[in-house]
């Protein structure tokens, strides 16, 4: 059967909160940031009064506009910095739900009721993606066209797909505690199977537990750094100066980052799982 | 105005209920027997008509296999799904019955999908509203649990567009509750809804702001409630039946629904004594009594309780807090009732729950809330916003059937994913799609949703097309989908095809044939009513020629007066009660003077010292328009 669930494939990277974006059918390397912060180029006049509309309605008439293909932080009326306020997001939140959700459009209009529909459901995307530190890091980079390699969600996604073996880089920084840590889970899990317990290796592993998980507070911490530094950039960028090489050098940096820490993240996960009764 | 009259509907597995949002104020509509709960029991009786609710109940002892319950533990099933429900309920099926087709149950030689029988039941609730407000009702809020998956949910929406109704909400049942508590709190903080019905469990956790009523984690079981309780007392008594009396009754449908009755009415009981006592007859005239104490009781239900401990755990983690965290309980559902639920309750949250509503009527109340939100909001509801999340994760089958997940359970809802696809071979022009709904890794044990096909893709190298598929799931719950080819810009088609499910044909057709039934019913009763008011204005007119006032009149006024009489009378032997409704003001306009006469007289016999009744106008001098239609009514 040519049209069986076998015959089709992913494309590429998916994050797991892909919400309605224009990046996807760019070519990421040669567009980015395409969108102005406040969407404005791709703005027509109001279809209720023809007046020039804002973003989500209209700035004369007040009238719902239909949605637009836009990104996260454009929908917000965000630049796209990485320090976000998540306390006036959430209230952003609240006031736009009032306003655009499907509840205030059940009657009247049919055409706003579709539109009311989809740009709740931009909004949600948006705000479920833009209020978690980590997703919000990896939307940015997906938006500046960077692709996840490794031990990115997405990778896993794909290893899945493919029916190959993930691809495992170790952080040149862990390798030492990693062949060790490897070493410890393997008897850990052979004891396990045994029904047998060792109290000196389970505290080794609380240990390298106790460690892992320092370190992964640890690279949240950095993370917030390269959000400064990116922010810096972009205030950069408006001034009119090329910023393009510290542009490429901070999103590589973040990427290395965020991979380094899903890995630490699932090596706690493991060590959780084998000091489990 | 009229179409804007929106009810809530709480379509329950063992009761439902309509409410209606009056002044700031939620209100359960009763029905002709005045009551507020509707038993969601169908019944075919011997003339073929359906009957639901009290009226079913008899013959479900009588004729249980002319009868169903718990109707609802079948909605969006399929028959590999319900083999467990059908070792515990007398559920006929069908013979015939293919894998994947829509279940349909034997009621008597009859047979009708769970949607329909649930239409039943919605269009009695309809009728009750009907009444109440004397004019049609046509939407409507309906409640699910917050667990349904997609397909219960097209279900109970299928259900509504028969019965007539434009669904235009589903609310999750524990989230409807949290709205009807939340109507007179206007509180800041963080709710949890503990909500064991009959059929269902679900646990919902709000976090409540300014009037937003935002759901942060839902969990349940749509298969744990008060039913569970009843059939292992079911199982209990058939054991000891078979164990002291030495017959086993088990196959006797009549004896195991009596049992029900004497278990259900034994476990209320326990609810508020120590003990209750069971006699049930038994076919041959013996007797089956036993005395349950509420220990035993406890003892026995216990491990069916714990069941939504797990669940509830779920959710806060899910949410990211603590019971500490959590600063009101709210319980909703009968199985609530039960002491032991209320203590387990108490110790999961450290904290004594809201109670103060009644737990069989909160979530109508809170359908009706919302209800009115819909239909554009009133001074109590304006600042108010409920925003649901998705139950289940959805994703797709990718390569080796695992799940790909595209949106994650607790998603805020509306909620999209948009997902590319291209092809695996040359010159392929369809590429097809499994969805489905759960949190397991592979794709066959979660639940299947639907597969589409995806068609007219343009003929390209493999791996050339790329179609982009959105999925959108709705703020009822319910996916929908698009695709688009990107190369070609063109729209591909989609087939769907529900794993579960009507088509869209199956339920036109259903809509017509019972739709028509419930319009004619409606139209019937306007007739009805109008013939009554026809009789009364003429009996009134009849009062009015042996009136003094009659002569007065001229004889060309008497002549159009009669002509009216005589038209009214003409229409009235009809069946348009357009028609004389538009007679029957027409004759109220003619008489006007005639009423002013007769008037008249009245005070001039007044002021003579002559009674009233001798005047023989029949209403107090007060009355403005003794023969008309009694506008101060």
């Amino acid at each position: 059967m040519l049209a069986g669930i076998l015959s089709f494939v992913f494309t590429g990277y998916q994050p797991l909160n892909a919400g309605y974006d224009t990046m996807a059918n760019k070519d990421p390397q040669s567009a980015p940031l395409q969108i102005e912060a406040n969407g404005s180029s791709l703005l027509a006049n109001c279809w209720s009064c023809g007046d020039m509309r804002a973003m989500h309605f209209c700035n004369a008439c007040g009238h719902l506009q239909p949605p637009v293909p836009t990104d996260y932080f454009s929908f917000f009326g965000l630049p796209r910095k990485l320090n976000v306020d998540t306390a006036a997001l959430e209230k952003n939140f609240y006031t736009l739900s009032r306003k655009l959700h499907p509840d205030r459009y059940s009657i009247g209009n049919s055409d706003e009721k579709e539109w009311s529909l989809e740009k709740t459901s931009q909004l949600n995307d948006a705000y479920r993606t833009l209020r978690d530190p980590i997703s919000r890091s990896e939307y940015l980079l997906k938006l500046e066209g960077v692709h996840f390699e490794e031990q990115s969600k997405a990778a896993t996604e794909a290893a899945r797909t493919s029916g190959k073996d993930k691809k495992q880089v170790i952080p040149p920084d862990l390798l030492e505690e990693v062949f060790e840590l490897n070493m410890q889970l393997e008897e850990a899990r052979a004891n396990k199977k045994l029904g047998e317990a060792d109290e000196d290796l389970a505290r080794d592993l609380q240990s390298t537990k106790s460690t892992l998980e320092a370190k992964y507070d640890g690279l949240m911490n950095e993370l917030k750094e390269y959000w400064n530094q990116w922010d810096a950039v972009i205030n950069r960028a408006e001034t009119g100066e090329d910023v393009a090489a510290d542009r490429k050098r901070t999103l590589d940096s973040m990427l290395d980052l965020l991979n380094r820490r899903t890995y630490v993240r699932n090596l706690v996960r493991e060590v959780n799982e084998v000091l489990e009764v | 105005m009229a179409s804007e009259r929106v009810v809530g509907i709480d379509l329950g597995t063992t009761n439902s209920l309509v409410g209606f949002m009056e002044g700031d104020h939620p209100v359960i509509i009763p029905g002709e027997d005045g009551s507020n709960l509707l038993p969601s029991v169908a019944a075919l009786a011997p003339d073929n008509q359906i009957v639901v609710g009290n009226g079913a109940r008899t013959h479900l002892i009588e004729t249980p296999d002319h009868a169903v319950y718990s109707v609802k533990r079948l909605m969006g099933r399929g028959l590999e799904d319900v083999q467990d429900e059908l070792k515990l309920f007398p559920f006929r099926l069908a013979d015939d019955l293919a894998t994947g087709e829509v279940l349909r149950i034997k009621l008597g030689d009859n047979t009708f999908t769970p949607p329909e029988i649930s239409a039943y039941i919605l269009r009695q609730l309809k009728r009750n509203a009907e009444r109440f407000f004397g004019g049609p009702v046509k939407q409507a809020v309906i409640t699910v649990p917050a667990y349904f998956n997609d397909a219960q949910r097209q279900a109970t929406k299928d259900a509504g567009r028969i019965a007539g109704l434009d669904v235009l909400r589903l609310v999750n049942e524990p989230t409807a509750a949290a709205l009807a508590y939340g109507l007179d709190k206007k509180k800041n903080g963080t709710v949890a809804v503990y909500d064991f019905g009959g059929g269902t469990f679900d646990i919902s956790i709000l976090k409540l702001q300014e009037g937003i009523f935002e759901v942060i984690a839902t969990n349940g079981d749509t298969h744990l409630g008060g039913d569970d309780i009843d059939n292992l007392l079911i199982a209990i008594a058939l054991d000891d039946i078979q164990g002291d009396l030495g017959v086993d009754v088990r196959r006797n449908g009549e004896a195991v629904q009596r049992i029900r009755k004497a278990v259900i009415e034994a476990k209320i009981a326990l609810s508020a004594n120590d003990s209750a006592k069971l006699d049930v007859e038994l076919p041959g005239g013996q007797h089956y009594q036993r005395e349950i104490t509420r220990v035993m009781f406890e003892q026995m239900i216990k491990p069916i309780i714990e069941r939504t401990i797990g669940p509830s755990k779920q959710a806060l983690k899910d949410a990211g807090l603590t019971p500490a965290q959590i600063d009101e309980v709210v319980l909703v559902g009968g199985s609530t009732r039960i002491p032991l639920v209320r203590q387990l309750v108490k110790d999961l949250f450290q904290r004594e729950p809201h109670t103060e509503l009644n737990p069989d009527e909160v979530v109508a109340l809170g359908a009706a809330v919302q209800a009115n939100i819909l239909a554009g909001g009133s001074i109590a509801t304006q600042d108010m916003l409920l925003l649901d999340v998705t139950p289940l994760s959805l994703g797709i089958e990718a390569l080796g059937g695992v799940t790909a997940k595209i949106i994650h359970r607790n998603s805020t809802i509306p909620a999209s994913a948009t997902e590319h696809f291209t092809t695996g071979v040359e010159g392929q022009t369809s590429v097809a799609i499994h969805v489905v709904q759960g949190e397991r890794e592979l794709a066959k044990d979660c639940r299947s949703l639907a597969r589409f096909d995806l068609k007219g893709i343009p003929p390209m190298p493999a791996g050339l097309p790329r179609i982009e598929v959105k999925f959108l799931i709705d703020a009822n719950g319910i996916l929908h989908v698009s695709a688009r080819e990107q190369r070609s810009g063109k729209a591909a088609e989609i087939q769907v095809q529900p794993s579960y499910g009507l088509t869209d044909d199956q339920v036109e057709n259903m809509i017509i044939e019972s739709f028509d039934y419930a319009e004619q019913d409606f139209a019937e009763r306007q007739v009805i009513e109008a013939r009554n008011e026809a009789e009364t204005i003429l009996s009134a007119l009849e009062k009015g020629r042996s009136n003094p006032a009659w002569q007065e009149l001229s004889a060309q006024e008497r002549t159009n007066i009669e002509k009216m009489e005589h038209a009214l009378r003409e229409v009235m032997a009809g069946n348009d009660y357009r028609a004389i409704r538009t007679a029957i003001d027409a004759l109220n306009q003619g008489t006007m003077r005639l009423a002013e006469l007769m008037m008249d007289t009245a005070v001039a016999s007044a002021l003579r010292g002559k009674t009233m009744q001798e005047t023989n106008v029949g209403e107090g001098p007060s009355a403005p328009h003794p023969i008309g239609k009694a506008e101060f009514d």
